[in-house]
């Protein structure tokens, strides 16, 4: 059999989503980030979601996601995306609003936004892509930075007198009550990918069904910040990340009592 | 006639909000302002207008709130007092740089830093040269009474949309705490989700519809070039504000030798001062700038050609002379122009206003 | 057992070489090619098409989204 004869329209089984436009990302070969903004696609064009999304990007490597999912967009300042996504969802009850931020974003200087969003239980989906290091600015120490581990302002490793914790922030938030569904998932083989989809599609139909907070971790790679090759920082994070970070849902409420919010 | 009621200045802006058909108040409690929030907490607007009243964790989540709502083409508003207009700046220059209309309401306080909860009009310069960083204006309106503090609401919301840019009421804790009759404006209905995405839908993100490319609202731009075309569509903008938007009240200005410029609660003292004055035979009138951005620069150079000279009262250290020296020079005007005020959430009286025109004006 | 081949298309200018979807095939078909795209990158291609499977694997890791699978049953 020739590949001219698999290569045909009724054999397709994959193909890029038609919300993903065409502009060649700007992320690094390799970059965790590609993937999720790919799932995001898929997940809001399956549930047919396109007219009524309004998603916010953050300050970080996320900042222009706007350029790539062909929904209405809006560009926060540095962690403000959960009070931005407040705003826009208080005024806009019947839209599905989501914030995508990073852990610089969201952990460290929009700390404040974050919790207290999850805290109201704002009815919005939160992608946050934790991978332990500033990528924009050029491979810095994150609040999620583990102990011991080489950033450029960390040359000598994260030391823990000197800059703290590494910080859970996901363990965090699924304590607060206004939160329906927190998970932490990765993006980093076929089964993870598939696995993570299912995570941000139950989050996006929370928000269709009025549940308040779903909060989606995706522990992601930063292979140019963490300076090895793709594949590697695959390797490493699996190795390092997982163990401090582990995968899995944290808070369920399909599981658990489901929340109310209005 | 509308409905007359006797009421503080705070609670006015939160009728004036909701009878205007304002869709959201975003705001975190600070004195002398704090009245603002109550008064909505307590007419519950989401059960009649169906405007939204949240209170934010911070003033930094509060107008990121604003910008949020704005961007949807939401009528939204956010009012606090100096310290908290100080951390808004940032998301205030997001706003400005977006392009987005919306209303915030400066209820000043003295500072600096904590200073005090006593009024002052020492955010003159924050309110009208920036506040945040970039090359960015707000358009600002100065209250001088209760009635006005419902008036402008409207008006401010009129003008955020008129030019996509976030307006401001800077008043102060006086005007704000002060009693007055007041005739409230009748009821508006909000805008429907229909008529918003007419309205704005060409810029607003209101949900991508097929037959247009999607709608980002962002104030980032890392092509120089590009970034330098919006900065000059900022300006035109703001050449056209003060073009078509100035506005000010001239009180006995025919027949005056000297002029006092104040705006907001000073311009109410130096009314006082005016009888004082000319019961002394002084023949004194005021210039009271209603806009400060944009400036009533043309009102300034043409009382600048037959008045001796200015005494700008001011309850900051001197902040608005800066922008009358600037009017009557670029006019080549070439006049006394003097400053009299007091800081610290001090008023000054009527009698010291009268003082300091003698002393500073008519003995030299 | 019904026979199963697949055949994936790579978007040659699309792909940055990250190398992924090499790591995830199963069966081995895809490799880096020595040429460049028009942007200095090393592209993903098959290299032994016959032992493609259409798993969809590399396509679900692939960050930029540039491949395309198609699989039928023999």
């Amino acid at each position: 059999m020739n590949i001219s004869d698999i290569i045909k329209p009724e054999n397709l089984v994959y193909e890029k989503s038609k919300l993903q436009l065409n502009t060649i990302m700007h992320y690094c070969p390799g970059c965790s980030n590609g993937v999720v903004h790919k799932l995001i696609s898929e997940v809001l064009e399956e549930l047919g979601l396109q007219e009524r999304t309004i998603g916010v990007s953050p300050v970080g490597c996320g900042v222009f996601a706007y350029n790539y999912i062909d929904i209405d967009w809006q560009e926060a300042a540095h962690g403000r995306a959960p009070a931005v996504a407040t705003g826009i969802v208080r005024t806009n009850p019947d839209k599905i609003v989501f914030t995508y931020q990073g852990d610089g974003d969201l952990a460290s200087i929009g700390a404040a936004e974050i919790l207290h969003a999850c805290n109201r239980g704002e009815n919005i989906v939160v992608v946050f892509i934790n991978n332990g290091i500033y990528g924009m600015t050029g491979g810095q120490m994150a609040p999620t930075t583990l102990e011991g581990q080489v950033t450029s302002t960390t040359p000598f490793g994260r030391n823990i007198d000197l800059n703290g914790y590494p910080m859970k922030i996901t363990e965090l938030i699924a304590q607060l009550p206004g939160t329906s569904y927190v998970t932490r998932q990765s993006v980093q083989t076929a089964a993870a990918v598939r696995k993570c989809k299912n995570a941000l599609r139950k989050a996006f139909q929370n928000v269709d069904q009025k549940k308040g907070t779903s909060f989606v971790e995706v522990v992601s790679t930063c292979n140019s910040g963490w300076k090895m090759s793709p594949v590697q920082a695959n390797k490493w994070m699996e190795e390092n990340m997982f163990p401090f970070y582990p995968l899995g849902d944290m808070k369920d409420s399909e599981k658990n009592a489901p929340v109310s919010k209005n | 006639m509308g409905e007359l009621r006797l009421m503080k200045g705070n609670e006015v802006l939160a009728e004036a909000a909701v009878r205007c058909g304002c869709d959201g108040y975003f705001g975190y409690p600070i004195t002398p302002q704090s009245e603002v929030m109550e008064t909505l907490m307590e007419l519950q607007p989401w059960t009649t207008t169906g405007m939204v009243v949240l209170q934010a964790e911070s003033e930094v989540a509060s107008i990121n709130m604003l910008y949020g709502a704005a961007a949807t083409g939401k009528k939204v508003m956010t009012s606090s007092s100096s310290p908290g207009i100080s951390l808004m700046a940032e998301g205030i220059s997001y706003i400005a740089g977006a392009e987005l209309p919306c209303l915030i309401v400066n209820v000043q306080r003295g500072g600096p830093g904590l200073g005090t909860i006593q009024p002052s009009q020492a955010d003159y310069f924050q309110a009208v040269k920036g506040g945040g960083h970039g090359d960015y204006k707000l358009i600002v309106l100065a209250p001088a009474s209760v009635q006005e503090m419902n008036d402008f609401v409207e008006l401010a919301f009129e003008l955020a949309f008129k030019y996509r840019n976030p307006a401001m009421i800077l008043t102060d804790g006086a005007i704000g705490q002060m009693m007055e009759k007041v005739e409230l404006s009748d009821h508006k209905p909000r805008w429907t989700s229909e008529e918003v995405r007419q309205k704005w839908g060409s810029w607003a993100t209101v949900g991508k519809v097929p037959g247009r490319p999607h709608n980002v609202i962002t104030s980032l731009e890392l092509d120089s070039g590009k970034m330098e075309v919006n900065n000059l569509r900022f300006q035109e903008k703001y050449r056209k504000m003060e073009a078509e938007e100035v506005r000010f009240e001239e009180i006995m200005c025919e027949d005056a030798e000297y002029i006092l410029i104040a705006f907001g609660t000073s311009s109410r003292i130096c009314q006082k001062s005016i009888e004082l004055a000319r019961a002394k035979g002084i023949k004194v009138g005021l210039l009271r700038p209603i806009t400060l951005y944009p400036f009533p620069r043309q009102a300034v150079a043409n009382l600048a050609r037959r008045a001796k000279g200015f005494l700008v009262v001011e309850m900051s250290a001197g902040q608005m002379i800066e922008d009358v020296k600037l009017a009557a020079f670029d006019a080549g005007l070439s006049l006394p122009v003097e400053y009299f005020g007091r800081m610290g959430g001090i008023l000054p009286s009527p009698g010291e206003v009268v003082e300091a025109l003698e002393e500073k004006l008519i003995k030299k | 057992m019904a026979k199963v081949r697949g055949a994936v298309v790579v978007d040659k200018e699309g792909c940055k070489g990250c190398g992924l979807c090499v790591e995830a095939c199963p069966q081995d078909v895809l490799s880096l090619n020595k040429e460049v795209n028009s942007r200095g990158y090393n592209y993903s291609y098959m290299e032994n098409p016959e032992a493609c499977i259409g798993c969809s694997n590399c396509g679900m890791v692939c960050p930029d989204t540039c491949i395309t699978i198609y699989r039928v049953r023999i």
